[in-house]
């Protein structure tokens, strides 16, 4: 009686299982290309906002500072920046196409805080630059630690601009950055206002370098670029409109 | 190399939730679903054994929803058998002394499974059958089962299901959505023939198995267990009369429910290693391929998942601390709420979470069909979901860990 094995419905259900794994993992590769292609979009958009800039720095020469805006590349950058770390954390997209948004991403910051350097000498607006050296792999505890220090400074001071940079990119314009600043492979590291400084900062040390130069927010409600759980890709750039 | 793990245990979770609803979908107009009482074509004489051990308290109603019972009295026997009691238990028995259908007797301590021999030694009718003393009996329940026997004779065991007594805080109530989809997963076990447990409360057995397979043996406090293993390993029946209900009342406490889960987590595993022959052996069916396997494979993936869920937790509070030590308290802690869906987790994995969530939803409503009648979702399966994937793999872990270091779990 119970020796009878009905293996044909063994066979079914394993049959059934396996179409639904495989609709799984199809509706979830389908909905990570969707994100993939939403993150090429942003990419289009904050290239038109480069272009802008650039124009917008020509006009610069020609106009007042008055027509200056803040924030030259829009607050699409730090998206972008989000969902950058978003896909690398949960393998969207190949890691090559990552990689190279990742890239178009440090040449358009590069460009900014090229940009806003001229800006803010020009128009005498006050403003404080970090240039923030991470390293993208999970045993940089101190990283995390430091984009965490990073963004709620930013929160604290809108007009600090913080610009983030991979240090393992293999992307020239960093590697010159890394030359120019001397930046040691003993990360995180930041450059604030032309000074280097090596090894993990808490935010009251850096608050006491950048102090005196910007003055803090009353509490009011920041827009946050950044997830704080960031590592990978941290603290960027924008500013309140 | 773990995400290969996950998935496998992800694919055998599912697997075992599809058998279950393709036996559903196959054999669904087998399943009774009786209403009212019934006669039947005969009345053969049985035999109900109350194991009783410090019972004082539950003793009388235990005797009264027995004599509630619907059948003929003549052909109705109870055995109220005292395990050596230490409260005043045998004292309370004594005025049963004189009633004509029920018999009383004391022994020496020796656990459940003694009394319960020494009720199976003592008995003359064609059926015998346990009551634990904190269980109740619906009044038609034995004439159900016995219609099962009286239709089979290959049937030579029944198994009521058992459903919550009436339930009054969270602990409970989440124990009767388990036990509404317990009665879904013993019909179809039922209907497989791969039954590997008949509760104490009130399985009918054939008394004849006993001289072919011995009595009651101690196995871990879940002799009930071992008991049908052994019959499964000889080839008898079990069947499961899901329409003879059996109410219980369960711990109240999620000490008490962890103490009877370890127990019964415990017995499994050790009865299982006890008869590890039986798994994926080519002499036996169902219970070989599926009860069994599916059983481990339950205890495996209620530990990984737990193991997940601890490691997300702990990552999560980690990050908090550096989150804390890079900018101190007044950081903003909590994560931003805005919506973007973007951020939604569209990893395969949580696909195939969902696709099992979504088959223990349709067996939870199963469930609630054969025990209360009606296909429906209780509002106490979001606390129920959410409260024993938290605390079952505490006594998952425990047990696991009992069961290898051989330290015996307790009745009490």
């Amino acid at each position: 009686m119970n020796k009878n094995v009905d293996w044909k419905k063994y066979v079914i259900v394993f049959i059934i299982t396996l179409a639904l794994f495989i609709t799984a993992i199809i509706v979830s590769s389908s909905l990570n290309e969707k994100k993939f292609s939403s993150l090429k979009s942003i990419q289009d958009q904050i290239a038109v906002d480069l272009l802008s800039s650039e124009v917008q720095y020509s006009l610069l020469e020609e106009q007042s500072c008055s027509d200056v805006t803040n924030s030259v590349l829009s607050q699409e950058l730090g998206n972008f920046a989000d969902k950058i770390e978003y896909s690398e954390n949960n393998n969207i997209g190949s890691t090559s196409d990552l990689t190279d948004l990742k890239k178009n991403y440090s040449l358009l910051e590069i460009k900014d805080y090229l940009l806003m350097k001229k800006v803010t000498k020009r128009c005498g607006i006050k403003s404080s630059f970090i240039l923030y050296f991470y390293a993208n792999s999970a045993d940089c505890t101190d990283c995390t630690k430091q984009s965490y220090a990073l963004t709620s400074l930013r929160e604290k001071y809108p007009e600090l601009r913080v610009y983030s940079f991979d240090y393992n990119l293999d992307l020239s314009a960093v590697r010159a950055l890394i030359a120019i600043y001397k930046i040691p492979n003993n990360l995180p590291a930041i450059v604030i206002d032309e000074k280097t400084y090596a090894g993990f900062q808490d935010a009251t040390t850096i608050e006491k370098i950048i102090g005196p130069a910007l003055k803090p927010v009353e509490k009011k409600t920041t827009t946050k670029t950044k997830k704080s759980e960031s590592v990978s890709v941290p603290a960027t750039t924008t500013e309140s409109q | 190399m773990s995400s290969i793990f996950m998935y496998i245990i992800a694919f055998f979770s599912i697997y075992v939730q599809i058998f279950f609803l393709v036996t559903f979908l196959e054999k669904r107009k087998k399943i009774q679903y009786r209403q009212g009482t019934m006669a039947l074509a005969n009345y053969p004489e049985v035999t109900i054994i109350v194991p009783c051990w410090n019972e004082e308290a539950t003793l009388d109603a235990t005797v009264a929803s027995l004599q509630a019972l619907d059948y003929p009295a003549h052909k109705l026997t109870f055995f109220l058998v005292d395990d050596g009691s230490t409260d005043s238990t045998w004292e309370k028995m004594q005025k049963y002394a004189t009633n004509n259908q029920i018999k009383i007797f004391h022994k020496e301590n020796g656990g459940k499974h003694t009394a319960m021999n020494m009720g199976i030694e003592m008995a003359t009718s064609e059926y015998v059958g346990c009551l634990d003393a904190d269980s109740f009996v619906d009044p038609v329940a034995l004439k159900r089962i016995i219609s099962y026997f009286n239709s089979d004779e290959k049937v030579m065991a029944v198994v009521p299901s058992i459903v919550v007594h009436t339930p009054k805080n969270l602990i409970q109530r989440i124990q009767k959505v388990e036990y509404n989809w317990g009665v879904y997963m013993k019909k179809m076990l039922a209907l497989m023939n791969g039954i590997h447990v008949t509760p104490g409360p009130f399985s009918i057995y054939r008394r004849e198995i006993f001289a072919q397979i011995g009595l009651f043996r101690r196995a871990h406090n879940t002799e009930d267990m071992e008991i049908a293993y052994r019959m499964q390993k000889n080839y008898m029946k079990i069947e499961h009369c899901n329409d003879a209900f059996v109410y219980t009342v369960t711990p109240d406490t999620v000490k008490k429910l962890y103490k009877q889960r370890l127990r019964w987590i415990y017995g499994f595993i050790k009865n299982t290693i006890d008869y590890r022959k039986m798994v994926f052996s080519k002499k036996y069916g169902v219970i070989s391929w599926f009860t069994l396997p599916s059983g481990v494979i339950s205890i495996v993936g209620a530990v990984t998942m737990f193991s997940l869920l601890a490691y997300n937790i702990g990552h999560f509070f980690f990050d908090k601390v550096l989150q804390v030590q890079a900018a101190g308290f007044s950081t903003n802690i909590m994560p931003s709420m805005k919506f973007d869906w973007f951020f939604i987790n569209t990893a395969a994995f949580n696909m195939v979470t969902i696709i099992l969530y979504i088959l223990l939803l349709i067996g939870l409503i199963l469930g609630a069909r054969l025990a209360e009648g009606k296909p429906r979702l209780s509002i106490n399966v979001i606390p129920f979901m959410l409260i024993y994937s938290v605390i079952a793999p505490f006594w998952i872990l425990k047990a696991v860990w009992n069961a290898v270091t051989s330290r015996k779990t307790s009745w009490r």
